[in-house]
């Protein structure tokens, strides 16, 4: 794979998340640990190795950084204390703070739909979340029996949960825009 | 019986997909006396989503819900296990970061410096209240329930954060439950990952997460799974008979919040109602082990 080297990514994933992914001498507990290790195309303690050299392009196009699943379980365990749910977090911002087409399409496309919900309503509401999750993945036949079923259960609820101070809420949005870039 | 009170954190799950958790929730509150006032106009802490695209809304977001505790004063109760951990990062952030801290007061106009203390209701009911107290209000034993304990990621991790007496192997789900006369199965899996987050967009992924976990319990030789988050739940109850189709396993296991069980045994009014809005039911094995005097509604 063409691959373009970013020298200074341990650095700059240091300044982002305070993680010093230098320390890791690839123990792989991290990989033993992960229940998501199974569907990733590159395993935690590989992502470690290439944050070392500089990587950038393989590590912010790869599946690995969407799949994660922020358990923690591999930052629990790491013996150099490494928080390396808390470096793919970084690796993760970092790729949409470049443009880079997340490698898990529905992925990205369902944190922008939770997000764009607290946005508009202060709080998190199903009928939205799933509405908008579905039209912009365009995957709207997924789960519809469940979905009745959770209305039938009223697990499902058509009044709104919103935030009375919605302009509080914009406020932070707006405040927060694009991150913590320096 | 306790002077106990909280601002209390529902979360966006415990009025919606999980109402039955937050009603519980409350119903078990009040029984115990232990005091809650709901935090005014509080918004949702950004979840996974928040901290996996954008580090400072990750902290602002919450921090807007510690700028108000802050207002009030009083200690902070959260049941949901990723708002409590939402919640406990943020707040060690703040403080501990002070140029952090100017940046989300600009964002949400108001002091987020909350120095209480942030609690899981897990961790008050087992270290405040007591086991042994617990026992005292136990009206019915819920003797004949297989159970294991399902902490999940949230409670125990980060480490810092854990609220549990441990972080591989907690037990005071355990102990709670065993009070109340379950018979507590062990197993390896209680703080394996349900991948919560990845339910609708990485479907066929947790499918085989929700599998393994079934798997492992029925081994354990349970008959239901416990546990204290919304997010688990919700996930193991609704990718929990696609993972049937997809492994021919007979997958059919309630899965109970310990406040559900805990009301149960108390014989709080409106527990039927609560276990009424499971995607799994758990009537059939309610009245098999003989505590189905209960009416469905």
């Amino acid at each position: 794979m063409i691959n373009a080297l970013n020298r200074n990514l341990e650095a700059d994933l240091e300044g982002r998340t305070g993680q010093k992914v230098r320390l890791c001498y690839q123990c792989k507990k991290c990989s033993a640990g992960c229940p998501v290790a199974f569907a990733m195309d590159l395993l935690p303690h590989e992502v470690m190795k290439m944050a070392q050299y500089g990587q950038e392009t393989r590590l912010l196009k790869s599946s690995t950084i969407w799949l994660c699943a922020s358990c923690e379980t591999c930052s629990t365990r790491c013996p150099n204390e490494i928080d390396i749910a808390g470096a793919m977090d970084g690796l993760r911002q970092m790729a949409i703070a470049k443009g880079v087409e997340p490698a898990e399409r529905e992925i990205g496309v369902f944190h922008r739909s939770f997000l764009d919900g607290i946005r508009l309503a202060g709080k998190t509401n199903e009928p939205a979340l799933i509405g908008e999750y579905k039209a912009m993945s365009r995957r709207l036949f997924n789960d519809l029996g469940l979905g009745a079923v959770m209305f039938v259960k009223r697990k499902i609820k058509l009044k709104p949960r919103m935030v009375r101070d919605r302009k509080a809420v914009r406020r932070v949005f707006r405040e927060t825009e694009g991150g913590a870039k320096e | 019986m306790s002077d106990i009170s909280f601002s209390y954190f529902p979360g966006c799950s415990q009025s919606g997909s999980a109402e039955e958790f937050g009603l519980s929730t409350v119903a078990v509150c009040r029984a115990l006396g232990i005091e809650l006032s709901e935090l005014p106009d509080w918004n949702c802490c950004g979840a996974s989503s928040a901290h996996m695209t954008n580090d400072l809304l990750a902290v602002s977001l919450p921090g807007r819900d510690l700028a108000i505790a802050n207002r009030l004063g009083h200690d902070l109760l959260v049941v949901c296990a990723a708002c409590y951990s939402r919640m406990k990062v943020a707040q060690s952030r703040i403080l501990g970061d002070e140029a952090l801290a100017k940046k989300v007061e600009t964002a949400v106009g108001g002091d987020p410096r909350f120095r209480g203390q942030i609690r899981h209701l897990l961790d008050v009911l087992v270290n405040d209240v007591g086991v042994g107290s617990i026992m005292k209000w136990r009206r019915l034993k819920l003797a004949g329930l297989k159970a294991v304990p399902y902490y999940g990621c949230l409670l125990v991790r980060p480490p810092e954060f854990c609220c549990c007496d441990s972080v591989e192997n907690p037990t005071d789900m355990d102990r709670l439950l065993e009070s109340l006369g379950v018979e507590v199965r062990s197993w390896s899996y209680k703080t394996d990952c349900c991948g919560g987050s990845l339910s609708l967009s990485r479907t066929d992924i947790v499918e085989k997460m929700v599998n393994g976990i079934f798997t492992r319990a029925i081994e354990a030789g349970a008959d239901c799974i416990v546990a204290a988050c919304p997010m688990c739940v919700g996930n193991l109850e609704m990718r929990q008979k696609p993972a049937y189709f997809s492994f021919k396993l007979i997958h059919r296991m309630p899965v109970f919040y310990f406040t559900e069980l805990l009301g149960l045994a108390m014989d709080l009014p409106g527990v039927e109602k609560w276990l009424g809005s499971h995607l799994i039911d758990p009537f059939p094995l309610l009245s098999d082990v003989g505590l189905a005097q209960l009416e469905r509604t």
